[in-house]
């Protein structure tokens, strides 16, 4: 092959390259495994971990454990999926291409908007994806965030919105829900109004009030929404948004240590053009069949580069269609029925640890899958008790809102049961102070 | 193919619920969903069998041979996937107490360390999620770095070069700086008289992948250096050909202060169809104060996430980044170790002998030894015969091969980029190289065969324009369509 | 469907491939066949609003193919009088006839010594050849 080239050793292919910049040591790494070393050496590594099914866990805060059916597992291992780029050259992409397209319908289907794009990285990372549209949308640079969303999508807001020119102003909760006279107050001038359903503690917000509020003041009302809560609670679209945007973990991705997942954003579709990210569109080829193309691609950066809508290339496009499969192994029922699984757990939840004595800081709203108790004790404490018993009871609320150092946001799926929820007030009881 | 959706049936389900015999609470009026989504209702066997025909209509590394430039499309090994699924990485909780995680920490602070010395920098944060990511983060620690030093109000620009990628003028937008431009020299180095007299005190950065999207070793590296550094700026390395230097030069040591890195790339995470991928960045010290918060560090022989980080950026993803990726490019680059230098010879050879085999049909732009991809130009095609690089890269098709990537750099015309990478066989890239002799003498011969295909796929060649002007982007149900934007 | 190349002796030309013409106080903008023909079959037109300024040598709108956006470039500057809301619905139209049906917005010149910037259709056509 040298000859081919017109050289006689691999060096001198690298005769361009400077000798100031050449490295002339090897690189200090340890030297190469076999592949049974590798796989020795990770198993070891992941025995000093101590996944959700080693102890019963009721950790949420943002990304929960859900029920993954093995069927998801098929989509994430065909290697015609796995191992392909972005579908560029759709003729050799019609697989991906059409699971897009599926899934861009499943997300409209799901918050009732008109279009949806193929992924963005995360929860977090849409709600900077909202903020840049939004700007861009109203000429605004202000956005409005409820201080009751994630508090990782608050920071990466604030991370992006310096460069995007924005304000980022926060609307304090109030009991745990976020009051629409605030937000009206607070959005003047907002290019949009963000806020969380169900929100970080759980509960359920005034959805609709908080996106007419956003209207009033001219922002364009955002709500970034659980996938797994729309079959009991009300599409985004249908109650006044223009966006909607949320955290696809639950919907069919394994926790794998916070990634990857999904994030989904869809809207409305006079927002199209704004929007970042791919868009999966259908046609027709020479011969009249059906196909299905990237579309709008002058909105991305390979066209039109520093206007672009976003820099985003590669998404979380095998993520998105593990979701879409695992939705549509739920199907409209299935998803319903899971809802009210969540909900029935979380009320059961409040219901035993109200009876045992604990405070309920918000016993006045609707829990979907999550509920806020105060354990009377640092919480971390108390999590270190129950962990030593073989019981995770739930995240340090502390971590991220001033005065809730004693209180635990405990979540429940459906992979949860009654007698686990039993077991965690009996475990509170006994090393928590009601 | 139908789609799931024109599958779907009433009453239909794949999916079991444990029983519960727990009230189900009532959603308050205003909150509750009045219509359910139409997802599509299926049994098992029935979405098995679309997922499986999709993949039928699919092509990806593991089918054939996938030269897009810039992209890396090698093998990616299986026992990567294997220890990804391990349960103690699969399903651990991202906010599990550190002392329960301590196998993910170290894996993660192990993969910064074994960056950190690849790219001959200082320190890493794995949080963003891609390579567009790692450009904007770098982008504003540049810029916290020149706030710092109170000069940020004066630097407002951003250099990068015509053959930059798209994504780097996007995320010098999105990072709120003025882009200026520079051009490429006959050589297809940067034109180091358009830098000098372009970068002066309101420069904040120059951007540039080396080798670039030329697939050329940039030979002014070392002056160009001395320009940024002299006038006070700082360089960005966007690490999309790092496949071409492992273990033989470093962007650190290229005078580079802040490098993104693809894991999906170089260090063989899957494609995915689109993602995941990883874009950790790797930073001189002079930056480590602002990476984004929390990073992962050790404190004597335990680790930890340090959110104490006062001149943070702050976070720019959720949790710690990428995870699953981690667990896969750290198992690739445990499986080299320093015998990274041998992937990248081999991605650099066989991109040379690829070329040598090619270079006699097509146009060759910048008559040099190329790194680990090239550019060739179809425009000779064009002009004898009206063929151009979209026809050859639909007529490779049929011969079974993923095209190259098209139009793209944007400075040479009917652009054929070409990567190989390191995993292919000798056969494989002659057969490749007899595909494209055989296409370029149809060109001349038989141009309607090139013109008109593919013809081998499940699909001919399709509409766009009527994709935009349509706008159908998702499933009707039989509806009227929502008007498309104005 | 699209037009047969061609640049009419009666405009005025910029060089980024826009055309003028003068009609009393008034000119008529729009793309060439050239730039049309580069484009391929426009899908998007973004215009200015009526009573926007434009400014010489400075972008005042958008069109767009499948694949590539392109600034459109004002030859003279003015005040906007009237956009073609017929090319806003039907891009395609700039592809079908460039020079007629095809206009994309009308000015009130604000200097029309400007014209005298611009080439004629033979300096326009030498230009094309020239960078060919």
């Amino acid at each position: 092959m040298l000859e081919v080239v017109g050289v006689s050793t691999v060096e001198e292919l690298f005769r361009d390259i400077p000798e100031g910049v050449r490295l002339r040591r090897p690189l200090q790494l340890d030297p190469p495994l076999a592949e049974q070393e590798i796989v020795a050496h990770l198993e070891q590594l992941a025995a000093r971990n101590v996944p959700v099914g080693s102890e019963l866990s009721f950790l949420g805060a943002g990304v929960y454990d859900h029920y993954v059916p093995a069927v998801v597992d098929l989509v994430l291992g065909r290697g015609e999926f796995l191992t392909a780029y972005t579908p560029y050259q759709p003729e050799m992409s019609q697989g991906v291409l059409q699971a897009i397209f599926e899934y861009q319908t499943a997300i409209c289907e799901l918050t009732g908007m008109d279009v949806s794009n193929a992924s963005g990285y995360d929860g977090t990372t849409v709600a900077a994806d909202a903020c840049y549209m939004a700007k861009h949308v109203t000429g605004r640079s202000r956005v409005v965030v409820s201080e009751a969303t994630n508090p990782q999508v608050r920071q990466v807001v604030k991370t992006y919105a310096r460069g995007f020119g924005l304000e980022v102003v926060e609307v304090p909760h109030a009991d745990g829900t976020t009051d629409p006279e605030a937000v009206l107050a607070a959005a003047e001038d907002a290019a949009a109004v963000i806020f969380q359903q169900p929100n970080f503690f759980g509960c359920l917000e005034p959805a609709p009030e908080l996106a007419a509020a956003a209207a009033e003041a001219g922002a364009l009302p955002v709500a970034h929404v659980d996938p797994v809560s729309l079959g009991v609670l009300e599409a985004p679209g249908r109650y006044g948004c223009a966006i909607a945007i949320g955290e696809g973990q639950s919907a069919g991705n394994a926790l794998s240590f916070g990634g990857p997942h999904f994030g989904f954003l869809a809207a409305r579709m006079e927002h199209v053009r704004r929007m970042p990210g791919r868009i999966v569109g259908e046609t027709v080829d020479t011969e009249g069949r059906r196909g299905f193309v990237l579309t709008l691609s002058t909105r991305e950066q390979h066209i039109r580069r520093e206007k672009a809508t976003s820099n985003i290339t590669t998404n979380q496009t095998l993520l998105a269609l593990g979701g879409l499969v695992y939705l549509a192994w739920l199907g409209p029922q299935g998803l319903r029925e899971l809802g009210e699984r969540c909900m029935a757990l979380a009320a059961y939840a409040q219901e035993r640890l109200a009876a045992a004595g604990f405070e309920l800081p918000f016993a006045g709203c609707t829990p979907f899958k999550e509920i806020v108790v105060r354990v009377g004790r640092p919480a971390a404490e108390v999590v270190r008790a129950a962990r030593a018993r073989g019981v995770h009871p739930g995240y340090q609320l502390g971590r991220d809102y001033p005065g809730f150092d004693d209180c635990l946001l405990v979540a429940v799926t459906e992979k949860r049961t009654r007698a686990d929820v039993d077991r965690l007030a009996g475990l509170l009881a006994e090393v928590a102070s009601p | 193919m139908k789609l799931l959706f024109e599958k779907s049936r009433p009453g239909r389900r794949a999916f079991s619920l444990p029983a519960c015999d727990l009230p189900v609470p009532e959603v308050p009026a205003g909150l509750r969903r009045r219509q359910p989504p139409r997802l599509p209702e299926i049994s098992e066997p029935e979405l098995v069998r679309h997922v499986t025909e999709l993949t039928t209509r699919n092509f990806g590394v593991d089918t054939g041979f996938y030269p897009l430039g810039s992209c890396t499309m090698k093998h990616n090994p299986r026992v990567n996937e294997r220890v990804a699924a391990l349960p103690g990485f699969r399903d651990l909780h991202p906010l599990q107490e550190p002392e329960a995680a301590q196998g993910a920490l170290e894996l993660m602070w192990r993969l910064q360390e074994i960056l950190a010395e690849i790219v001959g920098l200082d320190a890493v944060s794995l949080q963003p999620a891609a390579g567009s990511q790692g450009e904007v983060t770098g982008l504003m620690l540049i810029r916290a770095y020149f706030e710092d030093r109170g000069e940020a109000g004066r630097r407002r620009k951003v250099v990068v070069p015509d053959t930059a990628h798209g994504t780097n003028p996007a995320s010098v937008a999105m990072a709120g700086y003025e882009l200026v431009g520079v051009e490429t020299d006959r050589r297809g180095n940067i034109d180091l008289d358009d830098v000098r007299a372009k970068v002066d005190g309101e420069t904040a950065a120059l951007m540039l992948t080396n080798p670039s999207t030329l697939g050329l070793f940039d030979e002014g590296i070392e002056e160009i250096e001395r320009i940024f550094h002299g006038a006070g700026a700082l360089m960005y390395y966007d690490g999309a050909n790092l496949n071409a230097v492992c273990g033989i030069a470093r962007p650190g040591d290229m005078g580079f202060d802040v490098v993104h890195i693809n894991l999906h790339k170089t260090f063989a995470q899957p494609h995915g169809g689109g993602g995941p991928g990883g874009g950790p960045i790797a930073v001189r010290d002079i930056l480590e104060p602002f990476l984004p918060s929390p990073q992962v560090v050790r404190v004597g022989d335990r680790f930890e996430l340090d959110h104490d980080r006062p001149r943070s950026i702050g976070r720019v993803r959720g949790f710690t980044g990428p995870f699953g990726v981690f667990v896969r490019s750290y198992a690739y680059i445990r499986a080299f170790g320093p015998e990274l230098r041998d992937m990248s010879e081999a991605a650099v050879l066989n991109a040379n002998y690829l070329l040598a085999l090619l270079r006699s049909a097509y146009e060759l732009p910048y008559d040099r030894l190329c790194m680990h991809e090239f550019v060739l130009s179809a425009r000779a095609l064009k002009r004898a015969h009206g063929i151009t690089a979209l026809d050859v890269a639909k007529r490779l098709m049929d011969y079974g091969f993923h095209p190259p990537t098209i139009y793209f750099p944007l400075v040479v015309p009917e652009a054929l980029m070409i990567e190989p990478t390191e995993t292919e066989t000798r056969e494989t890239l002659e057969a490749f190289a007899e595909a494209m002799h055989a296409i370029a003498r149809e060109a001349a011969e038989t141009p309607e065969l090139v013109k008109e295909a593919p013809h081998s796929r499940p699909v001919r060649r399709l509409d766009e324009v009527r994709a935009v002007k349509e706008l159908t982007v998702r499933y009707s149900f039989g509806e009227q369509p929502v008007a498309a934007a104005p | 469907m699209a037009a047969s190349e061609s640049y009419p002796e009666d405009l005025r030309y910029h060089p980024e491939h826009d055309w003028a013409r003068v009609e009393g106080e008034e000119a008529t903008l729009g793309i060439t066949w050239y730039a049309q023909h580069s484009l391929g079959e426009l899908v998007h037109y973004e215009p200015p609003d009526v009573g926007a300024a434009l400014v010489k040598d400075t972008p005042y709108g958008e069109v767009e193919s499948v694949k590539a956006v392109s600034d459109l470039i004002a030859p003279l500057s003015g005040e906007v009088v009237a956009v073609n809301e017929r090319v806003v619905d039907e891009p395609e139209t700039v592809n079908a006839d460039p020079y007629g049906e095809g206009w994309l917005v009308r000015v009130r010149m604000s200097d029309p010594s400007e014209l005298d910037g611009l080439l004629d259709a033979a300096a326009y056509r030498k230009l094309l050849e020239d960078a060919e």
